[in-house]
């Protein structure tokens, strides 16, 4: 009787329980990014993030989101392709577990596998050393910039793997066929049917993993203990209270600022996932 | 949206149909998995390195059998148990009932439970915790099993749509009501005929939730709790780097044999049924 005349209660718990656990917090984020230590409302947070240092994170961690979408979102369609057209099924198994654990492999185990490849004393170091290319002396950094982009890289070209082979697997042979029917060569299949049809999911791809390095902070953290400018570390470093202690609340306008573009984000992935879904099914 | 991350489905995926002719093996497909299988394979190599030689370089398992006995780890291993075990608990008792509730009942809602649960893996966990600063109470703060509250949320993409995938690879309707009009309460369809069915989705959507909660820093450092992970970053002795690797490594090996061992189940079940249909 009563579930005749409620039938969405039962899912009523869950619904309440991740109201709780994301919903409250964004709202708290919201509302303190707009007042002061002492409660009352103020803009003077936000002022004061669209300036100086905080802008400088904002406009670093934009460029190391862009870096490691399309980087790896490139190379990622390419592997993903490769694995795909590949005829041995243990590899196409063993390398679908891989991308499934390496797409949430960021973080400290993370961090601290690359000291081991690339840090000052690392094994790849070491070898390129024994060759007179030990990139530490030329300008190479494990814990600058570009450092924590390389190392992005190891859960970004995963998760565009899983994020892009069911789109390949509606790449269908009949185009193909079709096309080589017609006297199209490889280059003319590519332009003219492969890319366009794939291009929207490619695109749905790297924006996810934009917001995937946007929001990541464990990796850059651990690799960096927290001197490189990036949003996410800067709000940590406000929450941990290595700074000025009155300036808590800039972290919440840090974070709404954070939230704006991931929002952004996430309507042009709707957007282009809507294309995308036109061909591929 | 991006039902392609269900591992699940991803693992289905069904093996490219083939031409008759043999293709060449092209320069192009070495080339990506030459590099791809160097950037992928050198960091555990390099890892395994550190984590099976002392300091002398020397092979050795001292890094591996002293962990337990350095202080602070066996603390932190036990709070990351903990954690992970509520989290599970979290999860079998409220996610996955509400996955075959949507499925049975609600499938109107299963477009806003995707986009729900897709949610946490653009969300920033940095975010989150500096929200729940200001917004938990102060009896739900002082416990680190606010923490576990919020790794179910951050797993949802894992959890949810690994068993939304497998709700959708069973005849879930004929099942159910095959088993209703056999006599079977609600209890006893969902207990001895869902969740068997399920049970590849359950147990990938366990290990990644497991890996999910053994790996996690963000929230727990900045909630000042000493999970594995924190320790790994806390821990300093000397110069020896060599134990903070074989901890980490340690994480991503268990991972990734109990992912492959489940997923070769999964193949032998398969093939095992399809044998004896053919045998029938």
């Amino acid at each position: 009787m009563f579930r005749a005349i409620f039938p969405g209660i039962a899912v009523a718990p869950f619904l309440i329980y991740t109201f709780l656990g994301l919903g409250v917090p964004v709202i708290a984020v919201v509302i303190n990014a707009f007042h002061s230590q002492t409660g009352k409302f103020t803009t003077a947070n936000i002022k004061l993030v669209t300036t100086g240092i905080y802008r400088l994170g904002m406009y670093n961690s934009i460029k190391l989101s862009l870096i490691t979408a399309i980087i790896p979102g490139v190379l990622g369609v390419f592997l993903a392709y490769a694995i795909h057209t590949s005829r041995s099924s243990w590899l196409r198994r063993l390398t679908t577990t891989a991308s499934g654990v390496l797409a949430n492999f960021g973080g400290v185990n993370l961090t601290f596998m690359f000291i081991a490849t690339l840090g000052s004393t690392g094994v790849l170091t070491a070898w390129l050393a024994a060759v007179h290319l030990n990139p530490w002396n030329h300008g190479f950094s494990l814990y600058s910039f570009y450092g924590v982009a390389f190392v992005y890289l190891y859960f970004q070209i995963p998760l565009m793997v899983l994020v892009i082979t069911p789109a390949l697997g509606g790449l269908r042979p009949a185009w193909r066929e079709a096309a080589q029917n017609m006297g199209a060569s490889n280059w003319r299949y590519w332009r003219y049917v492969g890319v366009p049809v794939l291009l929207p999911s490619v695109l749905g791809g790297m924006l996810l993993l934009f917001g995937s390095s946007f929001a990541a902070y464990a990796t850059a953290q651990s690799l960096t203990t927290g001197i490189i400018a990036l949003a996410p570390i800067q709000i940590g470093n406000l929450l941990d209270g290595n700074v000025i202690s009155n300036e808590v609340n800039v972290g919440f306008a840090i974070a709404l600022g954070m939230l704006v573009v991931l929002t952004v984000t996430m309507v042009c992935y709707g957007l282009v996932r809507r294309r995308a879904s036109k061909w591929l099914r | 949206m991006a039902e392609e991350l269900a591992l699940e489905e991803v693992l289905n995926e069904s093996p490219v149909r083939r031409s008759g002719r043999r293709r060449r093996p092209s320069l192009w497909r070495t080339v990506v998995f030459l590099f791809a299988g160097l950037y992928f394979l050198l960091p555990i190599y390099a890892g395994m390195k550190f984590t099976l030689q002392d300091i002398h370089g020397h092979f050795s398992f001292g890094a591996i059998t002293s962990l337990p006995h350095v202080a602070g780890f066996a603390d932190a291993f036990w709070l990351s148990m903990r954690l992970a075990g509520a989290t599970l608990v979290i999860e079998a008792i409220l996610v996955v009932p509400t996955a075959i509730y949507v499925h049975l009942r609600l499938p109107r809602l299963r477009r806003l439970f995707e986009f729900i649960t897709i949610l946490p893996i653009v969300f920033p966990p940095i975010v989150l915790i500096l929200g729940l600063t200001r917004a938990a109470p102060l009896w739900i703060r002082a416990s680190p099993y606010m923490l576990s509250a919020e790794y179910v949320i951050l797993s949802l993409p894992f959890v949810y749509r690994s068993l939304d995938a497998g709700l959708s690879a069973i005849d879930l309707k004929t099942l159910t009501e095959a088993a209703r009009s056999l006599g079977g309460n609600w209890v006893k369809t969902v207990w001895r005929v869902i969740l068997p069915n399920l049970r590849p989705a359950l147990l990938s959507a366990l290990v990644l939730s497991m890996a999910l909660v053994l790996g996690e820093y963000t929230m727990a450092s900045l909630d000042l709790w000493t999970t594995i992970p924190v320790w790994i970053v806390q821990f300093q002795q000397g110069s020896n780097g060599h134990i903070q690797i074989a901890a980490s490594m340690m994480g991503l090996i268990v991972t990734w044999v109990l992912l492959t061992v489940i997923v070769s189940i999964d193949r032998t079940e398969a093939r095992r049924r399809k044998a004896t249909k053919a045998a029938l």
